[in-house]
């Protein structure tokens, strides 16, 4: 049942596992959706959707196939003005009207069709005619088992409505972050040394305790391998110029990395716009305080996992041309792009996340630095989920 | 089967209702999420006195691991025992202490199982617990004996999402969210705790709570233990109501960041100058 919205919600990036959808299936079986498109919502947003980044994604799609099941355009504008104005209901039986008013979606369809082509006037508080406040199958503000609401408020909350007021746009992970968000995404960042290898030279002291009492008291020492986060990290920030609008976002994701203290080494530096033969130890990027790029790339062995933070939008000259520094005192003898290239060559591992909303970077100024950036290097928006996949990159065996 | 309908102290919302019912039903683990003081760890309270069953609640930390559930081998004990020569020496099985998960396993009765803030442990501790929490059951090696649920408890797990939860352990739960209460819901939530609040004094307490939690600016939103803090202060320190808005008195309460603090006043004084919030 529904296969289809499972295959949907798949495409549309919602990983739904077989194993939930069996789940909801066997919820549906002992009847917990009672028969109810409210309670269908719920119960299969409870079981399939595990975050409430991805509840909005959910929303979307129900709407959308829903929705397709649920369309009626093409009631006359006579028909809604005989809807306007509600009776109020009176007393009716509800057993009788529940087994009155049973059928399925068709036989509902083709029923308000018939009535279309036969009904004149206004009718209220009946059981046949599209009306208010009656127990016929159409119409609003009535009581039926199954039926097809024409004009009016629903009474009850519906399925429909509830997905549409997407309450959880804000949990998107498509969002902008905050520090917290950040440090939460650098703990993914971690490459643990195996059982394998390193010495092994650390007591473990419940094992000991326990081999010790079962040995009659008899010392018995027991060692274990450490395991330690195995990873270097070079981060590159783009400092100053049109940056300065993120500088809030680049100082937070700042503090986090400095924060994220699990990393066996972690070395920072920066650049404007683009680095060439220097980069700079301090962010206001001065003469002197700096260290040769060369040296860096001879010197930090090929495991770096290198992060570079910038908006990648400059001249394209700044990129192309020797000498196209924007510093007119700092004449680079080499390109940018050289520089680029040279450096990833020796880091393999390498991503830049661009503050700029990836939509934009097709026409936002830097749209032509951007492109032969991203030609050489991964690049990913400044985002939960942009920095959950640029990190899952870096940590992945390729 | 019984139904959880909420209980008295304890203001639970129709969607949460919903989904606690079908965790039951389809004998899966519940995990809630949400916003600080939303009650989460109440919840498993609240499900506890109304069905009428024994609650077990299992506090993680960040030096829990999945072992601390099941059971401990208390081979010091033992040692000390055969040393001074204690009776039964021989029998390991009075040296195995269960741990939280095991007693919610041989218990006679149908219990509810509280699992704590689950994401304050390590990384892999949700993963080590799969095969437990799937079939109810795990085996001691040094007695060579499985211990399997009589009764499969209801399980409750809370998540802060401090961390994330491992695909694995995600795809086997039941998720729910507790969204921020709304206002109406808010009020009913007050009146649980105090019987007694002046309307007039709520109602204005209430609108400037949600102005500043609607403030973009503010990082660390109040919550609801926080408003509950406030109002009672409001209330002894005999604070006008229709100054509340505008002065908002004890701000301390309810903001806990020197720049949350900032950013409200700022706020204030724009209102001072005629905007609105």
């Amino acid at each position: 049942m529904f296969i289809d919205l499972f295959y949907l919600m798949r495409a549309q990036g919602l990983k739904v596992s077989m194993n939930e959808w069996l789940s909801l299936m066997e919820a549906l079986e002992k009847g917990l959706c009672r028969n109810s498109l409210l309670e269908f919502y719920y119960v299969s947003r409870a079981i399939l959707v595990k975050t409430e980044a991805d509840f909005d994604k959910f929303d979307e799609i129900f709407l959308d196939y829903f929705d397709r099941i649920q369309h009626f355009e093409d009631i006359p504008q006579e028909l809604m003005d005989w809807l306007h104005d509600p009776k109020n209901m009176k007393k009716y039986d509800k057993d009788e009207v529940d087994a009155r008013t049973t059928y399925d979606l068709e036989k509902l369809r083709q029923m308000l069709e018939e009535r279309l082509q036969e009904q004149h006037e206004r009718h209220d508080g009946g059981q046949y005619w599209v009306g208010t406040g009656g127990t016929s199958t159409m119409g609003h503000s009535g009581y039926a088992a199954t039926g097809i609401r024409v004009g009016g408020q629903s009474q009850h909350r519906h399925a429909l409505q509830v997905a549409g007021e997407r309450d959880f746009r804000d949990f998107r992970e498509d969002n902008v972050l905050d520090q917290r968000s950040f440090q939460l995404a650098f703990r993914r960042l971690r490459q643990m040394t195996t059982r394998q290898d390193g010495p092994v030279d650390v007591l473990n002291l419940d094992r000991t305790i326990d081999e010790t009492c079962n040995n009659a008291g008899y010392l018995q020492l027991e060692f274990d391998r450490p395991r330690t986060n195995d990873i270097k990290v070079m981060v590159l920030f783009d400092s100053g110029g049109s940056m300065t609008p993120y500088a809030r976002l680049c100082s937070q994701l700042f503090q986090a990395v400095n924060r994220a203290n699990n990393f066996k080494d972690l070395k920072i530096f920066y650049f404007h716009n683009c680095w060439y033969s220097e980069l700079y130890t301090d962010p206001r990027c001065v003469y002197g305080e700096s260290v040769q790029t060369q040296w860096i790339i001879n010197n930090l062995s090929r495991d770096y996992k290198v992060i570079v933070v910038g908006d990648a939008s400059m001249a394209p000259s700044e990129l192309t041309w020797i000498g196209g520094s924007s510093y007119y005192n700092r004449y680079n003898a080499e390109t940018g792009l050289t520089w680029l290239n040279r450096m990833h060559n020796r880091f393999e591992k390498m991503v830049w996340f661009n503050p700029i909303p990836e939509a934009m970077w097709e026409y936002d100024y830097g749209y032509q630095t951007i492109e032969m950036i991203r030609n050489t290097v991964d690049m990913y928006q400044l985002t939960v989920e942009g920095l959950g996949r640029g990190l899952k990159k870096l940590v992945s065996a390729r | 089967m019984k139904e959880f309908k909420g209980s008295s102290n304890y203001v639970v919302s129709e969607d949460l209702l919903r989904i606690v019912n079908i965790a039951i039903a389809l004998e899966k683990p519940l995990l809630i999420k949400g916003e600080p003081g939303t009650g989460k760890t109440m919840l498993a309270d609240a499900i506890a006195e109304a069905l009428g069953k024994k609650l077990i609640i299992w506090n993680i930390k960040s030096t829990t691991k999945a072992q601390d559930g099941l059971y401990v081998y208390d081979t010091v004990q033992r040692l000390y025992d055969s040393q001074f020569g204690g009776e039964g020496v021989d029998d390991i099985k009075k040296y195995i202490k269960l741990g939280k998960l095991g007693e919610a396993f041989s218990a006679d009765e149908q219990v509810i199982l509280l699992i704590d803030e689950i994401d304050k442990a390590d990384l892999e501790f949700p993963n080590d617990l799969l095969w437990e929490l799937d079939k109810m059951e795990f085996y001691i090696p040094e007695t060579k004996e499985t211990i399997a649920a009589r009764q499969r408890p209801i399980v409750i797990i809370t998540s802060n999402a401090e961390k994330e939860l491992p695909d694995a352990f995600l795809r086997r739960c039941i998720f729910h969210y507790i969204a921020f209460p709304t206002q109406d819901m808010m009020a009913d939530i007050v009146h649980a705790h105090y019987d007694n609040i002046e309307e007039h004094l709520l109602h204005r307490a209430m609108e400037a709570f949600y102005q500043v939690r609607d403030l973009p600016t503010v990082a660390k939103k109040p919550s609801t233990s926080e408003l509950l803090d406030w109002l009672q202060a409001l209330r002894l320190g005999g604070v006008d109501p229709d100054e509340i808005e505008k002065e908002l008195p004890y701000a301390g309460i309810l903001l806990k960041k020197n720049e949350d603090l900032t950013a409200v006043k700022n706020a204030k004084n724009r209102v001072k100058n005629g905007f609105r919030w």
